[in-house]
């Protein structure tokens, strides 16, 4: 124990965490989450957001990363891969592979003559009536409605 | 003897002294011991079986001809369960691919079978890797092997043992039930098998979202595991679990047959029971693979061991004073503190650095993670693979229930956010403007290595492995936001990165310490790491009393 404690008094490393303070009073409001952006959100998605505590999660990531705007990223390009600086290795346009109709439609559910089925296309999604506001009743069942 | 080093047992293998039978059913017999841990969720038993048989034949025929055994040879390995391994399950934990059986190896996965590797199964995670404490998984959370109480050693006929069973019944029907959705909604104690044998919810969660991976090799089930690491799923559940874990530098290891999650950030974890064993199988799996094009081409990657005597003295290493964060435990700042130490007696330069946007990269993290997720996400419409909902009304209809009930509401949240980052209105304010964020991030490591710093040393995580019911009563996001807080600012720089075990809390739990190396210079920092872990003598958990 005494050792430790001199040893403390050379340490490097800080003794208190030296976090800025970020003033949430200054922070950009979100975004009111209307039922037109949540159905367009639903649209991209092809999910539903479930229930009230779907919308509420949103709202909180959204407050949580409105944080980033406190940084200052005047004149700094974004960064979209660390590889940025190096070119990227590109095989010939030859074709290696093949043969394997059988691979590719083995973890298929609906198959006829070697082909993938799909439903009807080209009709939009039919539009149900939701309602978001809060919930009365307890969100422990919020996990699985449409089975 | 399931407490070696794959090194260990490597060289054992070699002199004979063990075969790759006996190593191979010890190691089941560990898996079926510990099987409440919940860390495998499909078994490859009889494979495994063939593979020692081939295994032991290889090394006995060793040195008698001209045959020889390959680098791995009969050492059993286990895989997280969001590689693809050809013909065995690959769920993501997920019920979306709860019955995908790929047709294809990972390369990273083939490397290690290449070299003679013994798959014993597959690792439970966070569902599709969206976790931080392996809770979130349709198979039902990890448990942490470390301060468990084992209740049921019972051995458990193979026959019970097969993957369809394990598919279709989760451990106990609560916990089915519980973590189906996030698991905030789970009421604490649900998850326990045994209630009345444990108190409720109070084993350790495993750290995640490779948490089967680091639990498997803490318990002794396998030698060395494969994890990924998208913002430190690999470090995270390695510190918590007592083992040695790896990122990589991001263009070593091929992703080729990882399950996207994020590809900006995301590489294969290597985890072990020690420095050298880690560096073995990542020196096995590195290297160009055409199927990756992100993979590097040049040789700025040589495979080697690692020296065994290590000197510290010419070396530089940085104490980022933003790793103080709020919520750091005193056990955890003690054995950093002692660490740094050590460092400076042995001649070390230490000196305090600054890395100034650490405390934004996690809501970097947050943004970044979403809108990838929500891209790649789109490529399961329950057609070609995955799970189909029962509606044939329209393919859009078709789309939206089988993506409705194949996924939780963890990962549906993440997409609804991506979704919302990239809107149109809102793809400056936040796709973009964390991507200059992030900048700034690996541009603040770019500059402490220019002046002169070689590693960085850091906490893995705040502290020790959480309990399951604390862990549980706050959603998955809150603790992303708390558990990837060290390990993540590393994915966006790209740089690798490793957790070495450091010592036991006043808990009695492990804690793992970070170092941090430059670009593809992995071999720099885990010598450093190395001589860390010759100087903590860290024991590994020791469950032999299990095999009486």
């Amino acid at each position: 124990m005494i050792h430790r404690s001199t040893s403390f008094l050379l340490s490097f490393v800080p003794s208190a965490p030296s976090w800025t303070t970020i003033d949430e009073n200054k922070l950009p409001k979100v975004p009111e989450l209307t039922t037109d952006v949540i159905e367009l959100l639903e649209r991209l998605s092809l999910v539903e957001f479930n229930n009230k505590a779907g919308v509420d999660r949103l709202t909180k990531v959204i407050q949580s990363v409105n944080r980033l705007y406190t940084v200052d990223t005047d004149g700094v390009e974004p960064l979209d891969t660390v590889l940025e600086d190096r070119v990227l290795h590109l095989r010939d346009d030859d074709v290696t592979d093949g043969n394997c109709r059988k691979d590719i439609i083995s973890n298929a559910t609906k198959t006829v003559e070697d082909y993938f089925v799909a439903p009807p296309g080209n009709i939009p999604l039919m539009k149900i009536e939701r309602d978001y506001k809060p919930d009365t009743k307890s969100d422990s069942t919020e996990s699985d409605s449409a089975t | 003897m399931l407490s070696l080093s794959l090194k260990e047992a490597l060289s054992r293998l070699k002199d004979g002294s063990l075969s790759a039978k006996e190593l191979c059913e010890k190691c089941i017999d560990r898996a079926v011991k510990t099987r409440e841990l919940n860390a495998i969720v499909t078994p490859t038993y009889s494979q495994a079986r063939k593979q020692a048989e081939v295994a032991a034949q290889t090394w006995s025929r060793t040195g008698k001809s001209t045959t020889s055994a390959r680098k791995l040879e009969g050492l059993p390995i286990v895989v997280k369960d969001n590689f693809c391994t050809k013909g065995v399950h690959t769920t993501c934990a997920s019920r979306m691919l709860e019955n995908y059986v790929p047709p294809y190896n990972a390369t990273v996965v083939q490397r290690l079978f290449t070299q003679g590797a013994v798959l014993l199964g597959k690792s439970n995670m966070d569902e599709y890797g969206m976790g931080s404490g392996s809770v979130d998984s349709i198979f039902g959370p990890v448990r942490n092997p470390w301060k468990y109480e084992f209740t049921n050693t019972r051995t458990i006929p193979e026959g019970t043992l097969d993957t369809s069973s394990l598919l279709a019944s989760p451990q106990s029907p609560g916990e089915a039930l519980g973590t189906r959705g996030l698991h905030r909604s789970v009421h604490p104690g649900t998850g326990g098998s045994n209630p009345g044998l444990h108190e409720e919810g109070a084993w350790r969660v495993a750290g995640g979202s490779s948490g089967g991976s680091a639990a498997a090799v803490a318990a002794g089930i396998c030698f060395g595991a494969l994890g990924s690491d998208t913002g430190g799923s690999t470090r995270n559940p390695s510190s918590y679990c007592g083992v040695v874990g790896l990122k990589s530098s991001y263009g070593l290891l091929s992703r080729h047959g990882l399950i996207p999650l994020v590809n900006s950030l995301e590489v294969p974890g290597i985890m072990a029971r020690s420095v050298d064993d880690v560096n073995t199988l990542q020196n096995i799996m590195a290297g160009t693979d055409e199927h990756d094009s992100t993979t590097l081409t040049d040789d700025r990657f040589v495979t080697s061991d690692l020296p065994e005597d290590i000197d510290v003295k010419h070396l530089h290493i940085g104490i980022p004073k933003e790793y103080h964060a709020p919520g750091l435990s005193p056990d955890v700042l003690d054995a950093w503190r002692r660490a740094a130490d050590k460092f400076e007696q042995a001649g070390a330069k230490v000196t305090e650095v600054s890395l100034p946007h650490t405390q934004y990269s996690i809501l970097c993290y947050i943004v970044l993670c979403c809108c990838e997720v929500a891209s790649n996400m789109a490529r399961y419409d329950g057609i070609e693979y995955g799970h189909r909902g029962q509606q044939e009304l329209s393919t859009e209809q078709m789309y939206a229930m089988s993506r409705h009930e194949g996924f939780n509401e963890v990962v549906r949240g993440r997409i609804f956010a991506g979704n919302f980052f990239l809107l149109r209105r809102n793809y400056e304010q936040y796709f973009l403007k964390a991507q200059r964020v992030r900048r700034l991030i690996k541009d603040d490591f770019t500059r402490v290595f220019d002046e002169g710093v070689n590693v960085l040393l850091t906490p893995t995580t705040l502290t020790d492995a959480p309990r399951y019911d604390w862990f549980t009563a706050a959603d998955n996001r809150t603790r992303n936001e708390e558990q990837d807080i060290f390990t993540q600012p590393i994915n966006m720089a790209g740089i690798p990165a490793v957790t070495v075990p450091a010592g036991l809390t006043s808990n009695g739990l492990p804690i793992g310490l970070q170092f941090i190396g430059q670009m593809f210079k992995d071999k720099e920092m885990l010598t450093v790491a190395k001589w860390f872990e010759q100087q903590v003598q860290f024991e590994n958990l020791n469950l032999d009393h299990l095999d009486n």
